[in-house]
């Protein structure tokens, strides 16, 4: 049994329920974003991006999929095997254990049932979010060692250094957040947002967040992991077929946890504005459209800006991103204390 | 840093005058500006970000310039070399009405760089007349799969019965399928190749 902020009791059928429905709301929004990028990163390069499967290529990631799925199992011969198998699992299962805190609505009333539209309301909603943000951090790095091969070693090594790296700043700007919400609770982090959304008192957290959060879920500019053009392939030099795929699925998964938590905690999840209280079914549609434009970003920025060299990423994230993120901690902390 | 090139040489001696080098309007200016320092640096990167993000945007609302191949072609221009043809005298010709063109003297086998045209003549007779000159060609091959389209053959046929076509699209699954014959040469192509319109 979970207690909720609400301070209500799921039944443990509304709880197996919802864990079911939230795991496959997740799994079919991969291919979903997975074809925006395709098409979105098209339009930006001025050309249609996949139209052939299917109408506007609508079956393009269906076809991706078999064409993995239906792909041999191969490891290198000096990988260490059980290690080169499990790692992308590590890397599926926290981009799914993260999607579960994210906030689709408010508790609502379905068939008399009071359910909450998430899979957990956890009490420390950013520190488990960081908590399997850095048990992900194994899925790369035990993949990119476990292949015995040293592109993917080396794209380890930077995979390690960059979440470290950035992780900090993530969590920094943060805190501004929590202490102005006084919560750590992500729905009460969203009521707390009734007022006003985040995104302005807090629009340098909301910046350094998001470019943290570049760094994190490794998409450019920061996808030194990966960096196709130095590494092959990075971590995934060596995987092929299915385990690729849940790679893949991760990767993909983890920008929509990173959208979701950017929507809830500095676009007032599924709030609107001006006012408007639309029925609760409504919410998880706000939630997602708000997703979509956080994804949509981070296809731009893809679009638009060039991988950084080593040394720049690595300065960038603890001479610039830090030091503004504990400015930007420290100057909300005074702020709260003086205004209170 | 490196000195600013419009600032004069330190030691010129004052006398001498130093005219600068216009390197003309098509020249494109690269502005620099002074390397920033912490906090100048970090707004630079955020404007100049955003400037980039507002490219791209720009690119994104605009049509895409793909061609869809298959369907949507682009047009060729007239001197474009595609596959050969072999040219027939017109029908309405009084002198010599429907014949080949060809007199089958081989001069663009001895032209071809790539040795891919094969030609064997033979002599007109009064009852099996094909060409307007005293041979003919009996066989005139030409191996698409070694051809590099460089149009010496064109060149080189006195009686232009050669000319190079529109046609690019060759592939095909079988290399003796790209053997073209006479007949296959002299047959008029199925046109599927746009071609440029005047002026375009």
């Amino acid at each position: 049994m979970i207690l909720g902020v609400v301070g209500y009791y799921e039944a443990w059928w509304v709880q197996i329920l919802k864990a079911i429905v939230i795991f496959a709301v997740g799994l079919q929004l991969v291919p979903v974003v997975l074809l925006a990028e395709r098409k979105v990163l098209g339009r930006f390069q001025s050309r249609y991006g996949p139209n052939r499967v299917g109408p506007y290529g609508a079956l393009q990631p269906l076809a991706d999929i078999v064409k993995l799925l239906t792909k041999e199992q191969f490891r290198p011969t000096t990988s260490v095997g059980l290690l080169f198998a499990v790692a992308p699992l590590i890397s599926i299962l926290t981009a799914v254990a993260a999607f579960a805190i994210i906030p689709f609505g408010n508790v609502q009333k379905i068939f008399g049932e009071p359910v909450g539209l998430y899979g957990v309301d956890v009490s420390i909603g950013p520190l488990y979010l960081f908590a399997f943000g850095a048990i992900a951090f194994y899925g790369i790095m035990l993949g990119g060692w476990s292949s015995g091969s040293k592109y993917s070693f080396l794209g380890a090594m930077r995979g390690a250094a960059q979440l470290i790296s950035y992780e900090v700043s993530q969590g920094l700007a943060l805190v501004g957040v929590i202490i102005t919400a006084q919560t750590l609770s992500l729905t009460g982090i969203v009521e707390a947002q009734k007022g006003m959304w985040y995104l302005v008192p807090q629009f340098f957290g909301f910046l350094i967040f998001l470019t943290a959060s570049f760094a994190e879920t490794n998409r450019a500019p920061f996808d030194l992991t990966e960096a196709d053009a130095e590494l092959v392939g990075g971590y995934n030099t060596e995987y092929g077929g299915g385990r690729f795929a849940s790679y893949y699925f991760a990767e993909y998964l983890n920008v929509l946890v990173v959208s979701g938590i950017v929507t809830t905690i500095f676009l007032g999840g599924w709030l609107l504005p001006f006012g408007i209280h639309p029925p609760g079914w409504v919410d998880p549609f706000v939630v997602l459209f708000k997703m979509g434009l956080i994804t949509f970003l981070f296809i731009w920025v893809r679009a638009t800006l060039p991988r950084l060299r080593y040394d720049q990423l690595m300065s960038f994230g603890w001479k610039v991103l830090l030091p503004l993120a504990t400015l930007n901690a420290l100057v909300t902390a005074v702020l709260v204390v003086v205004t209170h | 840093m490196a000195a600013t090139p419009d600032s004069a040489p330190a030691g010129a001696p004052a006398t001498l005058t130093v005219e600068r080098w216009s390197p003309g309007e098509d020249v494109i200016e690269v502005t620099r500006t002074p390397a920033p320092g912490a906090a100048r640096g970090t707004w630079r990167t955020f404007r100049e970000t955003v400037r980039g993000l507002m490219t791209t945007f720009g690119r994104m609302v605009e049509t895409p310039t793909t061609v869809q191949y298959p369907e949507e072609k682009t047009a060729v221009y007239p001197r474009f070399r595609g596959r050969h043809k072999l040219h027939r005298f017109d029908d309405s010709d009084p002198t010599h009405p429907n014949l080949e063109k060809c007199v089958g003297c081989s001069l663009c086998a001895a032209a071809c760089p790539s040795d891919c045209i094969r030609v064997v003549a033979a002599e007109n007779t009064p009852e099996n007349r094909v060409s307007a000159g005293e041979r003919y060609a009996a066989v005139y091959e030409i191996n698409l799969s070694r051809c590099i389209f460089c149009g010496y053959c064109e060149v080189a046929c006195p009686f232009d019965a050669i000319t190079m076509g529109h046609d690019y699209e060759l592939s095909d699954y079988d290399r003796a399928d790209l053997i073209f014959t006479k007949e296959m040469l002299l047959a008029e192509p199925l046109e599927r190749t746009p071609l440029r319109r005047e002026g375009e």
